[in-house]
């Protein structure tokens, strides 16, 4: 089947294209961008004039919640939000239950994520086995069924000998390893310690939680030599560590969430729980230089850190919910509204969204090419919409956005050529 | 912020924390436990205020003084009081709490006195009951314990004049402490010309400025010139986690003893939440001695609760006027 997508803007961040031309697609691979090759017969037609044509969107970490929780939601919805978000590629972290340390659970989510067929769907394994931070997985192993990537998810390794193995394992094999830094003694408590905290009562989090966490990894993805990115930075100060270790030529790479870009302390209000995120929302300045980050490039990856959960989850006394944002289909408005707000060109939010985070991947995505697969994310850039949660496809309603203009809305999103959104 | 404890008249619908009240509210809550202080006085200490009003003590953590005051309150006003004492391991989840709560709804309750260990619990209550109960905060984790701030204010005002005019200390863990937020609160809303805490970094919120407050961590400079000491209790569990070494180095820096109680203006009230720990925050002499006002806490505690609940209940009247 042959699809054109005349008359859009499109945007090309990897080599900074940005202009008005056509792209013609042939089954699932783009086979030309500007002229139309000769003997292309459209059978289907995309008009999108006014609207921008991007690579598809390149997601690092999500929450599924399948296998496990898939009374919260499955692979099947929470894909079918994906596309709806734009995002045609991303990452499931290796806290499934059963956690992603065998090949089995991999092959059993590719299974199923391929049933689905709306976007790619990788998976990143567990670094240590049920991520207890005692015993390394089969790094090889899986790696070999389709991991791309180890991390211990959201439980840091408390033992610094067992981390370092199990960077010089992975470093050894050429493997990547995704962060989340947490001092695990510092990191009690359900907000940011600050003002709103002191005054609250809550208790709170210091950022020395996650300062002092990526300042002890750092020194040993110094030491090991291993390829490694940091997830969900929270802090101004995290930035700052992050950008001396590039400057000092280690081969780290950090993300930042759509909500942290956007939300600070102070969005707790009274209690509100959809704001319990963990790490927790943090100060204006720290959002700022967030932000500040992300211009500079230290941060290279705009991420959803996808959290569906179920109403109930949310309903208590602040410290007793489930922290966690549903952030698949805001990842694209809220990244296009820092281009709105004049602190980020369109060609870098496009970029944090589609190859650079490819790039920290390392995989074929995130980019309009001749001989690449057709991923695209068609967006209308003048949408004027309100947030309304209840609406969303993901079965997680759980977004602190509720009645957020948004002024871009995907209009569609193809993968593999194919519709799978519109 | 919208303040949901305030009907559209500005009256008291609910009791949940003192931060964003105005001082003539504030004032009228005194106001009006002064009138009923003289209740207690009398052969009948009752009134028919709120006869035919069902009032519940919904404790989710243990208390005795709290309780039995807002019970004796509620009886007072001629009200009918039921207690529920619930453990919070069978309420861990927030859908269980609600379940709770709609149960209780469905009896007809008018009003919910909440005791909760989590910070937050009284306004998420508010947040979900039916629009004709009222709660009222009997304490909610580390975050306000608005009753307890009011009759401290209340006790202030019998001793001394002129709320600008004061220099109040408050000395103790201001962490953990429900009741320092909301005597802070209190305190700044009535004008007291100046608020210090005194206590170590360990017991202090990180970001102490973000109150409103002087910060000391040498309890004789803190003492200095101020009119008003609360001490707070020292929960035992403190040692745990290295908040403290000691209760006896507790003592030796931060309890109130004779000597120090020297260092404070010679007419200074010395004013404490209770429980006490003699010997912990506050030395047996200083608590039972002739500064001491601790007793009289506990005796305007009965008047204060009076006040609020027939001002929250007296709303409810409103609201259904308007219905």
């Amino acid at each position: 089947m042959n699809t054109q997508i005349i008359n859009g803007r499109v945007i090309n961040p990897a080599n900074q294209l940005d202009a008005q031309v056509d792209v013609f697609i042939r089954d699932d691979i783009i086979i030309a961008i500007g002229e139309q090759p000769v003997d292309f017969v459209a059978d289907n037609t995309i008009d999108a004039t006014g609207l921008i044509v991007c690579p598809g969107l390149v997601d690092l970490n999500a929450r599924l919640r399948e296998p496990g929780q898939e009374h919260t939601a499955t692979i099947e919805t929470e894909t079918r939000a994906a596309v709806a978000g734009g995002i045609t590629s991303l990452c499931i972290p290796p806290d499934t239950d059963p956690v992603i340390d065998t090949a089995a659970v991999v092959e059993l989510i590719e299974d199923r994520a391929k049933k689905s067929a709306r976007a790619m769907v990788y998976t990143v394994g567990a670094l240590t086995q049920k991520l207890q931070g005692d015993l390394l997985t089969e790094m090889a192993a899986l790696t070999a069924a389709g991991c791309i990537g180890f991390s211990n998810g959201l439980s840091p390794i408390k033992n610094s000998l067992i981390l370092r193995r199990a960077m010089e394992y992975a470093a050894s094999l050429n493997l990547k390893i995704f962060i989340n830094a947490a001092d695990p003694w510092l990191y009690q408590g359900c907000a940011h310690e600050g003002a709103v905290s002191a005054r609250l009562g809550l208790d709170g989090i210091p950022e020395t939680a996650e300062t002092i966490a990526i300042s002890r990894d750092l020194l040993l993805i110094e030491q090991t030599g291993v390829n490694a990115h940091f997830h969900n930075l929270s802090c101004g100060k995290s930035v700052e560590l992050i950008k001396q270790a590039q400057q000092q030529g280690l081969n780290v790479t950090a993300d930042v969430s759509a909500h942290h870009l956007h939300l600070s302390e102070h969005d707790i209000g009274n209690y509100d729980s959809l704001s319990h995120v963990m790490p927790p929302l943090r100060s204006i300045r720290d959002r700022e230089q967030l932000q500040q980050g992300l211009r500079d490039g230290v941060i290279s990856a705009i991420s959803s850190h996808h959290q569906p959960l179920d109403n109930d989850a949310k309903l208590g006394p602040f410290a007793d919910t489930t922290p966690g944002i549903s952030g698949l289909e805001t990842l694209l408005p809220l990244t296009m509204k820092l281009v709105e707000d004049d602190e980020l060109s369109l060609s870098q939010a496009i970029a944090s969204l589609t190859n650079q985070p490819a790039a920290i991947l390392g995989i074929e995505a995130g980019q309009l090419k001749v001989g690449a697969q057709a991923d695209i994310c068609i967006i209308d850039p003048n949408a004027h919409n309100e947030c309304q949660p209840a609406q969303f496809i993901s079965a997680g309603k759980n977004s602190p956005f509720a009645n957020w203009l948004f002024n871009s809305q995907v209009r569609h999103t193809l993968f593999k050529g194919n519709s799978v959104f519109s | 912020m919208t303040n949901n404890q305030l009907t559209e008249n500005g009256h008291l619908r609910h009791f949940l924390t003192i931060e964003g009240l105005k001082r003539p509210l504030l004032t009228e809550i005194m106001d009006r436990a002064e009138q009923f202080s003289s209740i207690s006085h009398q052969q009948v200490k009752k009134v028919p205020l709120l006869r035919g009003k069902t009032i519940v003590n919904l404790f989710f953590e243990n208390s005795t003084r709290t309780r039995t005051t807002f019970e004796l309150a509620a009886k007072r006003l001629s009200a009918d009081v039921i207690n529920l004492n619930i453990s919070t391991s069978a309420t861990s989840k927030g859908e269980s709490l609600l379940d709770t709560l709609h149960n209780l709804e469905a009896m007809h309750s008018d009003m919910f006195v909440v005791r909760h260990a989590q910070s937050g619990a009284a306004e998420f209550i508010a947040q979900h009951v039916a629009p004709h109960v009222s709660v009222i905060n009997a304490g909610d984790g580390c975050h306000a314990h608005p009753t307890q701030a009011m009759l401290d204010m209340f006790t202030i005002r019998r001793h001394k004049q002129h709320f600008p005019d004061l220099c109040v200390a408050i000395v103790g863990d201001i962490l953990h402490s429900r009741v320092a937020r909301s005597q802070i609160q209190a305190l700044a809303i009535l004008g007291v010309g100046e608020i210090r805490i005194i206590g170590p970094q360990t017991l202090l919120p990180a970001h102490s400025d973000a109150l409103g407050v002087h910060v000391y961590h040498d309890m004789e400079a803190g003492l200095k010139n101020v009119d008003v000491i609360i001490t707070l209790r020292l929960q035992q569990e403190r040692m745990q986690g290295a908040l403290l070494p000691s209760a006896r180095e507790y003592f030796q820096c931060y309890g109130l003893t004779d000597d120090k109680l020297k260092i404070a203006k010679p007419d200074a009230i010395v004013m404490h939440p209770g429980p006490i720990n003699r010997g912990v925050e506050i030395a047996s002499s200083v608590a039972d001695g002739p500064q001491s006002v601790i007793l009289e806490q506990v005796t305007h505690g009965i008047a204060i609760r009076m006040a609020v609940m027939s001002m929250a209940l007296g709303s409810q009247a409103e609201l259904e006027g308007q219905l």
